[in-house]
């Protein structure tokens, strides 16, 4: 008999638009012991329908229009508040896709830890303490005794997973339900997760939802596959069927996406566009403390027309450099030569020219625009800053920047809140080709994007990088990504170069430890 | 993506900026909506005063005294005779344009400088903030009564000295939306495209933190309407035969007990004001919330 079985779901939300059916008639099983992944883009209606099965969902705007989610007999969604709060956190729990928001700053872990055990269990605080020391042991926390009396901020992104995790498994619930629990992570750290939510659920015998819009996430661990578009179950199925005999074009769609394969070699050797030589960034930690190497005695080259892959976990200093090139944060020392001048030496109008040569394209598409400019006048400043276009050729220049990063040409007035994350990176990619740059720096641009879209743009960026001779520094902590996309790669770690080369020749014949580590974090490598 | 030769820029889609979002929000908010009716109306009638006052604002009638609400004067008249009405529409006049000049005087001030403290950052910061510390330390009423004494009574001075004490926590607020806003990554873009530290700060970063500005910009008129209604009543202020509100409050309330009306109308006046523009400020401060934007 399943854990949780849920049958004919539908959640309408009211808007001002007008009602919308964000989950439309789903239904799947959680098998004790066993994984069921959700997978679906944002929009999908995958988080959705999690939350309302535990009442987690504001009612207005949203509401439960007809269903049932059987768990232990009894149906969920005829619950009473009451009932749903003894439930929450005792027999189903929770981890969510940011363990930093999630977790109160102002109390130490250890109480965080020990709250909802005494609120459900009643037993006594030492006692909690106790079991709340062994878990964090369990869940790989190195030395219990001395963290658990610290608070978040002391921790690492995974290691405040690892505490969420704590934190959901403490009062031993039968369903754990995991939204994203890995996006936020680096891919390294995203390994380590996605092995301990897979062991403990092997040796706790419990069920886990595991909500993601990456399958090659779950290509490891799932058993069930359940695939959801547009508020529809699409398919479902095991592990291995979704993976080698996926049917529905959606399924098809997601495998598509992952990034597989690398670039064909480029073939001569071209001249050298950048020289970055010895190149320090240090970061003040105040007064007598010694400071942050984020980039430490770094030496490169990019050549003219190239996409240099730049590949680390988060604080090894790769997006460092990027805005060490473009002058975006100060550089100790070393030398950064574009073109043959020295970069770190410019100031005033000689800056500014060399701006114009090099652009930067962000992680965040929510972050990178300013939220009170229109399409049109994001486009149309660097034009006219840099004397592309004249008051009257500006708006030529705008459609065609559109019509080059895909945007319909009706959408100029509209503002960025207005776009989808997808769309809202194309106006940033436009923004940073309407200088006409010979360099772009592109940090992370598809991180915080879904798989789907993900492969998008990165399409779209090979594409105009050929079209507009681009040269590019493609900053990720995803290897499969850059090797999709780079000519060469550069692997760093703490703010050092540990090895460079060839994607295939990483992947193939990786010489350092600390590369070999990386490959082995990839998601779904055996799958692919 | 549609094709994007089919359409042509002149039908493009008018898109809703935030501002438009934030006024759609606002005229559901019916209190909000009335303050704004209050104002507009106040502000008309006092634009409009010269030509509407039902006599003369030195007009004496030393016989009639203080009278009663009447069909002659509707207010009653005060105890030199003076139409209430009258006064209370020239006093308008005067307390409007201390609270809206001083408020934009602070405004001016208050947002350049915390814009440029917060943009620029470091030591420049530091001096500057530390300059607002000092000020603010500083007993502002005795800075009042200091300028008064020595460059005499006089009504622009009035609205100079008032905004230069009101602007103190707009710099602290507009410092502190800029150093969050300065971390994201739209102001990285613009650096990075070259725009100049000017250009960055009145294109990038004011307009982003306006909301909460606005919102204590409507907050700061009250406050700004009653330190002159205090600083008249302590005779720092306006004099007569000129009037303002908090002037007539002032001579009101020496005479309550037998002349209850030339306290309670223009006291009713001051308080619808000050009504009106804190329900507006509760509206904008609800409509310029993004996080509310869900509804």
């Amino acid at each position: 008999m399943p854990l949780l079985s849920v049958r004919d779901l539908q959640v309408d939300f009211t808007t001002r638009n007008g009602r919308i059916t964000a989950v439309n008639g789903i239904g799947f099983d959680v098998e004790p012991g066993q994984i069921t992944a959700i997978i679906g883009e944002s929009g999908s209606g995958k988080s959705v329908a999690c939350y309302s099965l535990l009442g987690l969902l504001p009612t207005p705007p949203a509401s439960i229009e007809r269903g049932s989610a059987v768990f232990d007999g009894r149906d969920l969604l005829q619950m009473s508040e009451r009932e749903l709060r003894e439930i929450r956190g005792r027999d189903i729990a929770m981890i969510f896709q940011d363990p930093m928001t999630c977790l109160n700053p102002y109390m130490t872990v250890g109480n965080q830890l020990v709250e909802p055990l005494i609120y459900h269990r009643k037993v006594t605080r030492a006692q909690a303490r106790e079991r709340a020391l062994e878990l964090l042991a369990e869940v790989g926390l190195r030395d219990p005794q001395a963290t658990i009396d610290q608070y978040p901020h002391q921790f690492s992104g995974g290691m405040r997973q690892r505490v969420m995790i704590a934190m959901a498994l403490i009062n031993e619930p039968r369903l754990l339900i995991a939204d994203e629990p890995t996006t936020a992570l680096d891919v390294t750290i995203q390994a380590q997760i996605l092995e301990l939510i897979a062991e403990l659920q092997r040796k706790r015998n419990i069920g886990v939802i595991f909500i993601s819009h990456d399958l090659s996430v779950v290509a490891d661990i799932a058993d069930e596959i359940v695939v959801m578009e547009k508020g529809h179950v699409v398919e479902r199925g095991d592990r291995q069927a979704i993976f080698q005999a996926a049917e529905h074009p959606y399924t098809q769609k997601l495998l598509a996406a992952i990034p597989a394969g690398s670039k064909p070699p480029a073939d001569a050797a071209r001249e050298d566009l950048i020289q970055v030589r010895n190149l320090c960034t240090w970061f003040s930690q105040g007064r007598g403390a010694e400071p942050l190497r984020a980039v430490d005695d770094v030496s490169f080259t990019v050549q003219r027309g190239e996409v240099l892959g730049l590949v680390g976990e988060s604080g090894s200093g790769k997006s460092t450099i990027g805005r060490s090139l473009l002058r975006l944060v100060p550089v100790t020392s070393g030398e950064v030569l574009f073109d043959g001048t020295d970069v770190t030496g410019l100031a005033g109008a000689g800056l500014k020219q060399m701006r114009r040569r090099m652009q930067m394209i962000f992680q965040d598409p929510y972050a990178s625009l300013n939220p009170r400019m229109s399409v049109y006048d994001t486009l149309a400043e660097p034009l006219l800053l840099h004397g592309i276009a004249t008051r009257k050729t500006v708006e030529q220049g705008v459609l065609q920047l559109m019509d080059d990063v895909g945007l319909a040409r009706a959408f100029v007035r509209k503002y960025p809140h207005e776009f989808s994350g997808g769309q809202r990176q194309r106006i940033a990619i436009g923004r940073a080709l309407a200088t006409r740059p010979e360099f772009v720096v592109a940090d992370e641009p598809v991180s915080a994007l879904d798989v789907t879209i993900q492969a998008q743009i990165l399409e779209l960026m090979l594409e105009l990088g050929r079209e507009y001779g681009l040269t590019m520094l493609f900053v990720s902590h995803d290897l499969a990504v850059v090797r999709h996309i780079a000519d060469r790669i550069l692997v760093l770690y703490k703010g050092r170069v540990v090895e460079q080369g060839t994607g295939d020749a990483l992947f193939n014949a990786p010489k350092e430890d600390y590369t070999r580590q990386l490959l082995q974090a990839i998601p779904g490598r055996g799958l692919l | 993506m549609t094709s994007a030769n089919l359409t042509d820029v002149v039908q493009a889609e008018q898109g809703t900026s935030l501002w438009k979002d934030a006024w759609r929000r606002l005229r559901k908010n019916r209190l909000a909506l009335f303050g704004l009716a209050v104002l507009s109306v106040f502000i008309v009638v006092a634009l409009l005063t010269p030509w509407i006052a039902p006599y003369a604002y030195d007009a004496q009638n030393l016989d009639l005294g203080a009278s009663p609400p009447s069909a002659a004067h509707w207010l009653g008249t005060d105890i030199f005779g003076r139409d209430l009405l009258t006064q209370i529409l020239y006093g308008g006049r005067i307390s409007l344009a201390v609270g809206f000049v001083a408020t934009a005087v602070a405004l001016v001030i208050g947002v350049t400088w915390g814009a440029v403290a917060g943009y620029v950052g470091g030591r420049v910061d530091a001096v500057m903030m530390r300059l607002v510390d000092i000020l603010y330390a500083l007993p502002f009423m005795i800075f009042i009564v200091l300028l008064m004494v020595v460059f005499g009574r006089n009504l622009l001075l009035l609205f100079l000295a008032i905004g230069a004490v009101e602007w103190l926590t707009m710099a602290r607020i507009m410092r502190g939306q800029v150093q969050s806003l300065r971390q994201q990554e739209f102001v990285e873009a613009a650096v990075s495209l070259g725009l100049s530290p000017a250009t960055i700060v009145r294109r990038h970063l004011v307009p982003n933190a306006l909301g909460p500005i606005i919102v204590y910009t409507t907050l700061t008129i009250p406050s700004v309407m009653l330190l002159e209604a205090f600083l008249s009543f302590l005779g720092l202020g306006v004099q007569p035969p000129a009037t303002s509100w908090g002037l007539l409050i002032s001579y009101g309330a020496e005479t309550m007990e037998e002349y209850p009306w030339l306290l309670i109308f223009p006291g009713a006046a001051l308080t619808l004001t000050l009504f009106a523009l804190n329900f507006l400020g509760d509206g904008l401060r609800d409509a310029l919330d993004v996080r509310g934007s869900g509804d």
